[in-house]
C-alpha cells in the first residue's frame, strides 16, 4: 500500500494525461450502473436457440442447431461464432454451457487496445470498432478468456466477439440470446439485480448450486455471471486468473512512464554535467568524426 | 537546410544526379550474399503480395491461440532487443563521455536506425489493418491506457531522434558543413532523449505481456517482465556490438584504417566485461525471481529443463566466457559468448511472446516457411541498406 500511495502521489506531481485518464476509467464503474446477464447452467437445456439468434441478428454463420451434432465435442467462439454452447458430462449429468465474451469491469482488450478500437461503452458493453482497428491483435493476447477472434483469412480482417448487442440494447431491447432462451438461462439486467437474483437462487436452492458466482469477482467481475450445480472447472472455466482487474497488472508500469520521462533525462543530463569537460586524452587517435568540432554542446 | 550551405551541392538540381550516381550498385555483383540474399527478398515480397490479397492465415501458422507469431515475436520484440547497442553506446560515448568507443558509434547509431525502421516495417506487414497505422498518431482515438499505444509513440520517436543522432554523417556525405554542425550540436539532446525512450519501450516491450499472466508459462511470466527486458536489452546491445562490428571489420576491412583495427579490439574486451557484467545482474535477477516465487516444482519437466537450458546455458555459461575471455584476453571465446549471449536473448524474447505463449494449447505454433522467408527477407533488406549507408557514407572510415 505504501508503494501504491508513492506511486500515486507521484503521479499528481509528474501529472500527464496518460495516466490521468486511466485512473478516472477506474473510479467511473459503479457496479449499479453496469448491465450484464446472467446465465444459470441448471436452466440450460442446449438447444441452441442463442447461437441462432446471435448469428441472425450479427448476419454471422447460422448453425444447423438439428443435425450438425456441435455438441458431441467443446468449441471456442470463432470469428463466425460469437456465442456457443458446450455440453459437459458431469455427476450431476449434462451440463450446458454458453460460452461468449464476458464483458469485464475492467476489460484487458479495451485497456490493451493502442487506438480504442476496443472499447468499454457507457454501461459495460465491450465493442469493436473497424474504424479504428489497427489488426494488432494485442486484445487477443490479453483477454484472460481468449474471446476476441480474428479473421486470418481476410484481406481486410475483423475482430469478431459478443458485443452484448450494444445496438439492440441502445433502442431498448434485449441482447439477442436472451430474448430467444426458452428456459429463462438467461436473465439480462443490472449487474446489481443479477447479482441479487443469482445470491436468491443459491440461497432457496443451497443443495441444486455450487455457492459460488462466477464471473462476480474473477477478473475484477464480469458483465456476464454464471451460476452452475457443479464446481466451474468441471465446466470449462478457468478458475485460476484471479481477482484482480486485468489493467492492474500494466498500471504501475504506466505509472512510471511519466516519472521514468522526466526523471532519466534529468538524471542523464546531470551525469554529463558531472563528468566534466574535460578533453579526452585519447581524442584524434580514433575519433574520426570528431575534428574540429571543440565547440559541440 | 540543404540549400543554406555554400558547399559542392547547393540545389536540388545538383542533388539528384548526385543521388542517382550514388544509388547505382557498385562492386562485384555475384557475391554470395547477393545470390542468396536476392532470391531471398523477392520471394518475400511475392509473399507479401499473397499476404496482402488473402489474409494473414494464408501464408502464417497463427491462430486464435497463437496470435503473435515469428513477425511480432521475432522481427519487432527480439529484433528490437538486439537494436540495443546504439543507446548504450551513445550512454557511454556521450553521456559518460569515454571516448575509447567513439569510433563505433556511427555504425552502431546507423544500426539502430535500419533495424527499428525495418522492425517497424515489419509491424506493419503484421497489422491486420495497416492503413489504420497512423491511428495512433493522429489524434482521434488515442489508447492512453495501452502499452503498445506507448510503444508505437517510442517506436517513432526513437526512430527520428536517431536519425538525428545520424544525420551529421549524411551531412557530411553531402559535403554540407554547416548543416552538419548544426546537426552534430543537436546530439547529445537527442542522445538523452533517445535513451530515455529505449529504456521505456525495451521494458514496454516487456510490459506487453503483464496481462497475458494467465496464458504464459510461470517460468517465463513475472510482473517483472519489463525490468528482465530493459536488463537484457543492455547485454544484448553490447553482444550485438561485438559480433556486427567483427563482421563489419572483416567485411569492411578495405574501409577501415588499419590502426582502427587494433583499437577495435581493445573496445571488445571492453565490451566484453560491461556484457559479463550486465548478464550477471540478469542472471541474478532471473535467479531471485525463480526463488522467490518458489518455482522448484516446476523445473523437472520439459518446460522446466527448457527454462534451464535458457538461463543456464545461455545467460550464465556466456556470462562466464565474457569474464573469462576478458581475463584472459582472449577474443575468440568472447566472440563465441557474444553470439551465445545473443542466441539467449533470442530464446528469451521466444519463450516470452510465442514459445511458452498458451503453453497449454493442444495445437503448438511452428512459423510457416513462408514467415521464415520473410524474417529473412526484412534481415537481408536491413544488411541491404546498412551496405549501401557503409559503403557511401562516412560510417566506418574517417572522412573521405
Amino acid at each position: 500500500m505504501d508503494r501504491r500511495s508513492f506511486l500515486k502521489t507521484s503521479l499528481v506531481v509528474g501529472g500527464t494525461a496518460l495516466t490521468s485518464n486511466n485512473t478516472q476509467a477506474q473510479e467511473k464503474h459503479d457496479p449499479d450502473e453496469f448491465v450484464g446477464i446472467l446465465v444459470d447452467t441448471t436452466r440450460c437445456i442446449g438447444c441452441r436457440a442463442c447461437e441462432v439468434a446471435c448469428a441472425q441478428v450479427h448476419d454471422l454463420y447460422v448453425a444447423d442447431v438439428i443435425n450438425d451434432g456441435a455438441l458431441a465435442k467443446e468449441r471456442k467462439t470463432s470469428e463466425t461464432q460469437w456465442t456457443v454452447v458446450n455440453k459437459f458430462e458431469t455427476e450431476k449429468g449434462d451440463v450446458f454451457v454458453k460460452r461468449q465474451c464476458m464483458h469485464c469491469y475492467q476489460a484487458a482488450c479495451a485497456t490493451a487496445c493502442p487506438t480504442e478500437a476496443m472499447k468499454q461503452m457507457e454501461g459495460g458493453p465491450v465493442i469493436w470498432r473497424g474504424n479504428k482497428c489497427i489488426g494488432c491483435r494485442f486484445c487477443m493476447v490479453s483477454c484472460p478468456f481468449d474471446m476476441p477472434k480474428f479473421e486470418y483469412n481476410e484481406w481486410n480482417p475483423k475482430l469478431q466477439k459478443c458485443t452484448m448487442c450494444f445496438e439492440r440494447l441502445e433502442v431498448g431491447q434485449k441482447p439477442a440470446c436472451v430474448e430467444a432462451c426458452p428456459t429463462d438461462a438467461l436473465m439480462f439486467g443490472s449487474r446489481m439485480k443479477n447479482l441479487e437474483v443469482a445470491r436468491h437462487r443459491i440461497y432457496s436452492h443451497p443443495d441444486e448450486y455450487v455457492h459460488h458466482i462466477y464471473g462476480e469477482h474473477e477478473v475484477g467481475g464480469t458483465g456476464y455471471i454464471y451460476l452452475s450445480a457443479v464446481p466451474f472447472e468441471q465446466i470449462g472455466f478457468r478458475t485460476d486468473l484471479g481477482k484482480s482487474p486485468y489493467p492492474e497488472y500494466t498500471k504501475e508500469f504506466l505509472y512510471a512512464v511519466p516519472m521514468i520521462l522526466f526523471g532519466v533525462p534529468a538524471f542523464l543530463l546531470g551525469l554529463n554535467t558531472l563528468t566534466g569537460d574535460s578533453k579526452p586524452t585519447t581524442q584524434g587517435e580514433f575519433s574520426s568524426d570528431f575534428e574540429g568540432e571543440d565547440d559541440e554542446y | 537546410m540543404m540549400n543554406t550551405s555554400a558547399t559542392p551541392i547547393r540545389t536540388f538540381g545538383e542533388f539528384f544526379p548526385f543521388l542517382i550516381e550514388e544509388l547505382k550498385p557498385r562492386g562485384p555483383w555475384l557475391t554470395p550474399f547477393n545470390v542468396i540474399s536476392i532470391p531471398v527478398i523477392l520471394t518475400g515480397l511475392v509473399i507479401l503480395v499473397y499476404r496482402f490479397m488473402h489474409g494473414l492465415g494464408s501464408v502464417t501458422n497463427l491462430s486464435q491461440d497463437t496470435p503473435w507469431g515469428l513477425w511480432m515475436g521475432f522481427d519487432v520484440i527480439t529484433g528490437v532487443a538486439l537494436a540495443g547497442g546504439a543507446y548504450v553506446i551513445t550512454f557511454v560515448v556521450y553521456v559518460m563521455k569515454v571516448e575509447k568507443y567513439h569510433s563505433i558509434v556511427r555504425a552502431t547509431v546507423l544500426n539502430g536506425l535500419l533495424a527499428y525502421t525495418f522492425y517497424g516495417g515489419a509491424l506493419l506487414i503484421d497489422l491486420g489493418r495497416p492503413w489504420n497505422g497512423p491511428n495512433p498518431y493522429i489524434g482521434n482515438s488515442f489508447g492512453f491506457s495501452s502499452v503498445l499505444f506507448l510503444i508505437c509513440w517510442h517506436f517513432l520517436l526513437y526512430m527520428v531522434a536517431e536519425f538525428i543522432e545520424f544525420s551529421p554523417v549524411i551531412a557530411e556525405w553531402l559535403h554540407l558543413e554547416k548543416a552538419r554542425k548544426f546537426l552534430k550540436s543537436l546530439t547529445l539532446v537527442t542522445v538523452v532523449l533517445g535513451i530515455t525512450l529505449s529504456i521505456l519501450h525495451q521494458s514496454g516491450l516487456g510490459a506487453l505481456f503483464l496481462m497475458a499472466k494467465p496464458k504464459i508459462h510461470p517460468l517465463w511470466w513475472s510482473p517483472f517482465i519489463p525490468i528482465l527486458f530493459f536488463v537484457s536489452s543492455i547485454y544484448a546491445g553490447l553482444a550485438m556490438i561485438i559480433v556486427e562490428g567483427t563482421i563489419s571489420h572483416k567485411v569492411f576491412r578495405k574501409l577501415i584504417e588499419p590502426k582502427s583495427h587494433h583499437s577495435f579490439d581493445e573496445m571488445i574486451f571492453g565490451l566484453a566485461k560491461g556484457a559479463a557484467i550486465v548478464m550477471f545482474v540478469y542472471y541474478f535477477f532471473k535467479a531471485l525471481l525463480f526463488i522467490h516465487d518458489k518455482q522448484w516444482a516446476m523445473i523437472n519437466d520439459g518446460w522446466g529443463y527448457w527454462y534451464l537450458l535458457e538461463v543456464i546455458g545461455f545467460v550464465l555459461i556466456p556470462a562466464l566466457m565474457f569474464a573469462f575471455g576478458f581475463k584472459h584476453r582472449s577474443l575468440n571465446i568472447i566472440k563465441i559468448a557474444a553470439v551465445m549471449a545473443l542466441l539467449g536473448i533470442v530464446l528469451n524474447r521466444l519463450n516470452v511472446s510465442v514459445i511458452s505463449f498458451n503453453w497449454y494449447a493442444d495445437v503448438r505454433y511452428f512459423p510457416s516457411w513462408q514467415e521464415i522467408v520473410v524474417t529473412l527477407m526484412v534481415i537481408f533488406a536491413e544488411l541491404w541498406v546498412f551496405r549501401w549507408f557503409v559503403t557511401r557514407m562516412p560510417v566506418l572510415t574517417a572522412k573521405h
